[in-house]
């Protein structure tokens, strides 16, 4: 292969790298806590809300985890400034990582509630909690705990997603890269260190979801 | 500039999604190819080989697929080959399900009690009968849900091989979309094509999920 690999130009364009970094990471702090925000409350809703919100949180979330990323991105972005809903691109991409991570959290959350042993429900109602109080303080806590391990694969998941909103000119990591390998022309090294450094991302933020884990559920029974 | 009915988009958009199709059926079945044979690897003897399908998949889970997709495009050029994007597509989607299914069938590999292997390996077994006549046939079982659970991904994941060029359904959304001056309409109708593709494999993977009830077979 008569291909020489050349880095030089990383020194000259670490700034932009950074500062796509930055909006990587910052959608995925946003879309992660607002997300499982949402989820939770979609979990709520789906396994122990109201009758009339069941079917309507259902559809919401058939709908997003049966549809791609990017079509939901394209529809926010582009679809709903047509019925004269406007946003710039970093509000779009955020909305549209918390709608996502809401709907496949809510997914994952609810399998956690609906493992949860009847007795409880009846341990709460007996000590005349209502059913809010027992979800809040006796129910959602070790939900969570018990589907920790798939809600962090799932933020990974929607971390490296992110990726997709550079398609809407929002400057992630990946919209850097674009922009490198326009200027340098050196397109395989510059998706190659933006693949690596993505890599990176993921091992970290693998970690720090199990660090968030051991602080919120301290000195737990293993389930 | 001529006018487009509703009808004009949405025949255009089931045109292109026939595309998504067969990328999703290349990539899955390519995909599960590759998946199997990794799978072999990582649940074998060997540890050199155990430890390049765990690289592997850690690659390729720890990466965006975009990415994956954007070097399999640029990468394949760098020896010389004129790369039609179909062809990137195709291999970075191989590629990538292979990793997710070759993690999924190990779960369901794992999932099989450890007395199993040691019951057939005291009637004799070799390791290849083990798996042909022990674990396999019970692993399956587990595997065919989540399996189908997974195609979903599959197809979601074809979407974005629109952004490097290859035209199925979400490269003609863009197109319709730039000839209509339509996007709210186009996209709507490109997410209800997608979710028609997607929601019978959902629900199909929960409908044999239950029907297999193999969640509480083994306790």
């Amino acid at each position: 292969m008569a291909y020489h690999f050349d880095f030089s130009w990383i020194p000259d364009y670490s700034g932009v790298i950074i500062k796509g970094l930055a909006i990587t990471v910052e959608l995925t702090i946003v879309g992660g806590l607002v997300g499982v925000t949402l989820g939770t409350f979609c979990a709520w809703a789906r396994a122990l809300g109201p009758n009339w919100l069941k079917p309507i949180v259902g559809a919401y979330v058939e709908l997003i985890r049966n549809t791609p990323f990017m079509i939901q991105l394209f529809f926010i972005f582009f679809g709903l400034p047509s019925i004269g809903v406007h946003m710039n691109e970093l509000v779009a991409a955020n909305i549209a990582m918390v709608i996502n991570l809401g709907a496949y959290s809510a997914e994952i959350i609810r399998a956690g509630i609906q493992a949860t042993p009847r007795g409880q429900f009846e341990a709460g109602a007996s000590l005349a909690m209502s059913p809010i109080q027992t979800f809040r303080h006796v129910i959602l806590v070790p939900s969570l705990q018990r589907i920790w391990p798939a809600l962090s694969s799932q933020v990974i998941i929607v971390m490296l997603g992110s990726a997709v909103v550079s398609q809407i000119a929002a400057e992630d990591l990946t919209f850097a890269s674009n922009f490198i390998q326009s200027r340098t022309f050196r397109a395989f090294e510059a998706y190659f260190l933006t693949a690596v450094i993505y890599l990176a991302l993921a091992i970290l933020l693998r970690a720090a979801m199990r660090g968030i884990g051991t602080i919120i559920f301290p000195r737990r029974r293993r389930a | 500039m001529s006018d487009f009915s509703t009808w004009d988009i949405i025949r255009n958009l089931l045109l292109a999604a026939r595309w998504t199709v067969v990328l999703s059926l290349v990539s899955f079945i390519g995909g599960g190819v590759l998946g199997v044979i990794l799978l072999f690897l990582r649940i074998g003897k060997f540890a050199g080989a155990c430890a390049f399908a765990r690289y592997y998949v850690e690659l390729f889970q720890g990466t965006p697929l975009l990415m994956q997709l954007f070097l399999a495009f640029f990468g394949l050029g760098l020896f010389g080959i004129d790369v039609p994007a179909w062809l990137a597509a195709g291999l970075a989607l191989i590629f990538w399900s292979a990793a997710f299914l070759m993690e999924i069938w190990r779960g369901c590999v794992d999932a099989i009690a450890k007395g199993q292997w040691e019951a057939s390996a005291s009637l004799g077994m070799g390791y290849f009968q083990q798996i042909r006549y022990i674990i396999l046939p019970q692993a399956i079982r587990i595997a065919v849900p989540p399996t189908v659970g997974f195609s979903v991904q599959v197809v979601k994941g074809t979407a974005l091989t629109s952004i490097i060029g290859f035209v199925e359904l979400s490269k003609a959304g863009t197109i319709v979309t730039n000839a209509t001056f339509q996007p709210f309409t186009v996209y709507g109708f490109v997410a209800l094509i997608y979710f028609a593709l997607c929601w019978p494999l959902s629900k199909s993977a929960q409908v044999l999920e239950r029907k297999l009830n193999v969640a509480h077979r083994n306790h």
